[in-house]
């Protein structure tokens, strides 16, 4: 079956409070050398058929309309999945 | 205390109706898959006064009601973001368009995440700053008691009510911040201590014409006394129900 991948994060301006209690357990268990970490989301939407501009479209407006909230995050990919 | 007295349905099942009044007004509640504290704030419209009616995410109407309040809990699990799903619910249409033609329209905790999701107020509320979930007595101040919700409230007053959330953190660009500082629709600013690291210590805000109100603590915990906050008078949460009903009979 075939896939979109949206991807959304939380925008730069805004406090990522998941993000912050990452990189202090990253610290904490000696990877250091990583700074600040944030936290998004990845969905994986599957299609019965070929992955066309329309459907990604609508994949991107799903983003907007629902995987998202444009007052906190920006959704950064709509692309199709590629097959491993 | 007994276990009769912990009993939720003491306070919502056959007793209730006896005990309901006459009041032509009538105050909706709606219940969300997750929804937590509806039974609370239909008791609360019912100790102001007014008629509780309860009604369901997946009706699409609102039972002739005179406004409507979004309770807390956690809609769907909060699954995806606190209140994305429940603002897409069947019921949501009605209450949109009814806030828009100035239904007094309340949202508590997620309630007021689910207002903010469907853009009948601006801003979101995201996780507390400080990652932990909070519960709390917590002092607020009446910003604004001119509200459809905050009417029985004196401008500056302090109150107190439980506070309860996870994901309590008000935030929105500064020209939105400035904007609700500027046109008065901050209603509720944290006192003392700022719970979840909400900007400016920003608890609750309201629409530009005052019937839609959303704020993160639970004015329905604190509506009868020996069952809210200990210190104060436990009660400060009444005054934004019987506000509505207020609201509701001078508006006829």
């Amino acid at each position: 079956m075939a896939r979109v991948v949206v991807e959304v994060m939380p925008k730069p301006e805004i406090l990522d409070p998941q993000g912050k209690a990452i990189s202090g357990g990253l610290s904490r268990l000696g990877f250091t050398g990583f700074g600040e970490v944030r936290q998004g989301k990845r969905f994986e939407l599957e299609f019965d058929g070929d992955i066309t501009d329309e459907v990604l479209a609508q994949a991107r407006e799903a983003a907007e309309k629902l995987l998202s909230n444009p007052v906190i995050e920006n959704v950064v990919a709509v692309r199709p999945l590629e097959d491993a | 205390m007994t276990a009769t007295a912990m009993d939720p349905t003491v306070f919502t099942g056959e007793a209730d109706a006896e005990a309901t009044d006459t009041s032509a007004v009538s105050v909706g509640v709606v219940t969300f898959p997750g929804s937590l504290d509806d039974r609370d704030a239909a008791r609360a419209v019912r100790l102001a006064g007014a008629k509780p009616v309860n009604l369901w995410h997946a009706d699409s109407t609102l039972d002739g009601v005179d406004a409507v309040i979004l309770p807390g809990g956690f809609s769907y699990g909060d699954y995806l973001r606190c209140g994305a799903i429940a603002r897409f619910a069947p019921i949501m249409e009605s209450v949109v368009s009814a806030a828009n033609a100035g239904m007094p329209v309340l949202g508590i905790c997620n309630g007021f995440q689910v207002l903010c999701e469907s853009h009948l107020l601006p801003g979101a509320l995201i996780r507390n700053d400080h990652q932990h979930f909070i519960c709390r007595d917590q002092d607020l101040v009446v910003e604004n008691a001119g509200t459809a919700w905050t009417l029985d409230y004196t401008q500056g007053q302090t109150i107190r009510i439980p506070l309860k959330n996870g994901e309590g953190g008000f935030v929105a660009t500064d020209d939105v911040l400035d904007e609700l500082e500027s046109t008065g629709r901050v209603v509720f600013r944290y006192q003392g201590f700022n719970p979840n690291g909400s900007l400016r210590d920003i608890a609750g805000i309201s629409n530009e014409r005052g019937n839609v109100v959303g704020l993160m603590p639970h004015p329905e915990h604190a509506v009868e006394a020996g069952f809210g906050p200990e210190a104060g008078s436990g009660t400060d949460g009444q005054g934004i129900f019987s506000s509505a009903v207020r609201t509701l009979v001078a508006n006829g």
